[in-house]
């Protein structure tokens, strides 16, 4: 059992939050708040170590690029990979367009499909969109449930010989369903094609394990899993990784050149890694992970998911209250009130001190599957509580059309 | 301008009305008329507003999409506000409810129902729902004009 309230005195912000400001926080499918541990690795760097790495001939620069690998080690041990099969990006967005250009753009064909779903995130499937009308291959999309989940029925359904490429959320960010990664991936090699993974909002709450689930290539970000921005991490099985093209040409990714033109890169992941990177970033990611593996991902998992049935069990005895995935597995809660519109929602939350997101969550094809445009969306950490599950309902329970309208106009 | 106007119990009940009932709430398939798609930024508001212009004259407007509550009911008062006028008359309404968001002038003979948004512009986050439809006709008539 995790002790909620020790956790939270590792977060500045919680901490002003125990102090009164009155805020809650339940947007955590777009960014986490960061521990003080992270916080410091960050301005440790600034103060102490401000130099470049694998560069320099002097101690500093060594240290600091010691660290910097240091955070490959401990990224690799936290997915169950080898320290070159990770790459470092600036973020899951890059490291989704990283495979895009540099593995789907470079092998896949005309009359090629890539076996995707509608719920995917702009980040995964607009590059993937890119990908098909430069090789000619085709996009399809594996039809999902009512509520949104992707079922393994479904899948062996949809896929086939043409597939090369199967890319989906491990777990979506509008939904929270826990997709079945291992046995899709299974069935994915079964048909020779390969998978890649948007684990954005996966990495962050549930134990990854790639060398068990044998999965390709995997996308995350940092800064959804307590880390600084501007980092990421595109994990792809080595072999793959070495036959893949780099994006970005530059500082750091070659080994010698000459001006005839001939170039010759480094090997993998150093390949993909030009110009100075966010060396901050990447420091703080590894003070991140360490936090993450200190409180344990499993306790995580299970005590995000009790947050979540809780506000689900309390949700449901709201009539004015639509409630979308009732029955994903993680900390995503996703809901309309009847009759007020998604951002009219969010905004009397804010005027309650709650902090949600409306919209349509950057998967806009999805409409077609839940039958809604806009959704607002809950999502809860591991250092929320019951009592601000209680906030979002108290405030549920009592909103009015006429209290919103009177928010914008008075 | 009747003094019922002035009472903010009024421009919530304005408001619910044209957001729950819509005015003008639907599209026409008639290649003559002008089309605006809002998208604003945010990703959330998604209008798309048309209007057919005889002569200088507006003689139909229309709108739908995708939108909260201001965005739906200020674009359905606008459509109500500037059918059947002219196109200077459209320009002096925008020109007008422009002034009134910017918290500069309110002239209520011309704003009519559209006063019920007078004090949106203390919102910051909510001027560009409160003019995303006045956008949309706006771009229609700079449209025609540059067409002529
Ligand atoms: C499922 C999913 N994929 C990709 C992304 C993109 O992540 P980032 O904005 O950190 O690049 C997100 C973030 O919202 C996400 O939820």
């Amino acid at each position: 059992m995790l002790n909620v309230k020790e956790i939270r005195k590792d977060f500045p912000m919680c901490v002003k939050q125990d102090a009164g400001n009155g805020k809650v926080y339940l947007d955590n499918a777009a960014t986490t708040f960061k521990p003080y541990s992270v916080i410091e690795a960050v301005t440790r760097y600034y103060t102490d170590e401000s130099v470049n790495i694998h560069r320099g001939d002097y101690d500093l620069s060594y240290q600091v690029s010691d660290e910097y690998e240091q955070t490959r080690k401990t990224v690799a041990r936290f997915l169950n990979c080898e320290e070159r099969e990770v790459i470092f990006t600036s973020g899951a967005s890059a490291s989704l367009n990283l495979f895009a250009y540099g593995w789907a753009q470079k092998f896949l064909k005309k009359g090629d499909v890539i076996l995707s779903s509608e719920a995917e995130h702009a980040s995964n499937i607009l590059p993937l969109m890119k990908a098909a009308e430069l090789t000619g291959a085709t996009i399809e999309y594996i039809p999902l449930t009512e509520e949104g989940e992707l079922t393994i029925e479904a899948f062996k359904g949809a896929m086939h010989d043409k597939v090369k490429l199967v890319s989906i959320a491990h777990i979506s960010n509008v939904l929270g369903f826990v997709h079945p990664i291992k046995e899709l991936t299974k069935i994915t090699h079964e048909y020779g094609a390969i998978i890649s993974v948007d684990g954005a909002q996966s990495v962050p709450h549930i134990k990854t394990d790639v060398k068990d689930w044998d999965i390709d290539f995997l996308s995350f970000s940092a800064h959804k899993m307590l880390g600084p921005t501007g980092v990421g991490v595109l994990f792809g099985k080595y072999a793959l990784l070495d036959q893949m093209d780099a994006f970005m040409l530059g500082g750091g990714n070659n080994a010698r050149f000459d001006i005839c033109g001939n170039i010759q890169l480094k090997n993998p992941p150093f390949k993909f890694e030009a110009g100075t990177p966010a060396i901050e970033a990447v420091l703080g990611l590894k003070a991140a992970i360490l936090y993450l593996e200190k409180v344990g991902m499993d306790e995580i998992e299970a005590y995000e998911h009790e947050l979540k049935t809780y506000a689900v069990s309390q949700l449901k005895d709201l009539k004015n209250v639509i409630l979308y995935n009732p029955h994903a597995g993680t900390g995503i809660i996703t809901f309309n009130v009847e009759g007020i519109f998604a951002q009219d929602t969010a905004i009397y939350l804010n005027s309650k001190g709650l902090m949600v997101r409306a919209g349509n969550h950057c998967a806009k094809i999805l409409v077609e599957v839940i039958k809604t445009s806009e959704t607002v969306r809950a999502s809860v950490s591991f250092y929320n509580t019951k009592e601000e599950v209680d906030r979002l309902v108290d405030a549920l329970r009592t909103i009015t059309l006429e209290q919103c309208i009177d928010l914008s106009i008075m | 301008m009747s003094d019922y106007l002035k009472d903010p119990q009024i421009h919530r009940e304005i408001i619910m009305d044209h957001y729950q009932h819509p005015r003008n709430h639907h599209l026409s398939d008639d290649k003559t008329y002008h089309k605006a798609h809002m998208a604003s930024e945010s990703c959330i508001d998604d209008l798309t507003v048309m209007m057919k212009i005889d002569k200088g004259l507006i003689s139909d407007v229309c709108f739908d999409g995708v939108g909260c509550t201001i965005s739906t009911a200020s674009t359905s008062i606008l459509t109500d506000l500037i059918k059947g006028k002219t196109l200077e008359e459209a320009k002096s309404i925008i020109n007008s409810y422009y002034a009134m968001i910017d918290l500069k002038e309110l002239n209520e003979d011309l704003l009519q129902e559209a006063v019920a948004f007078q004090n949106v512009g203390k919102q910051a986050n909510r001027i560009k729902c409160a003019t995303i439809g006045f956008k949309a006709i706006e771009q229609m008539i700079k449209e025609e004009e540059t067409h002529d």
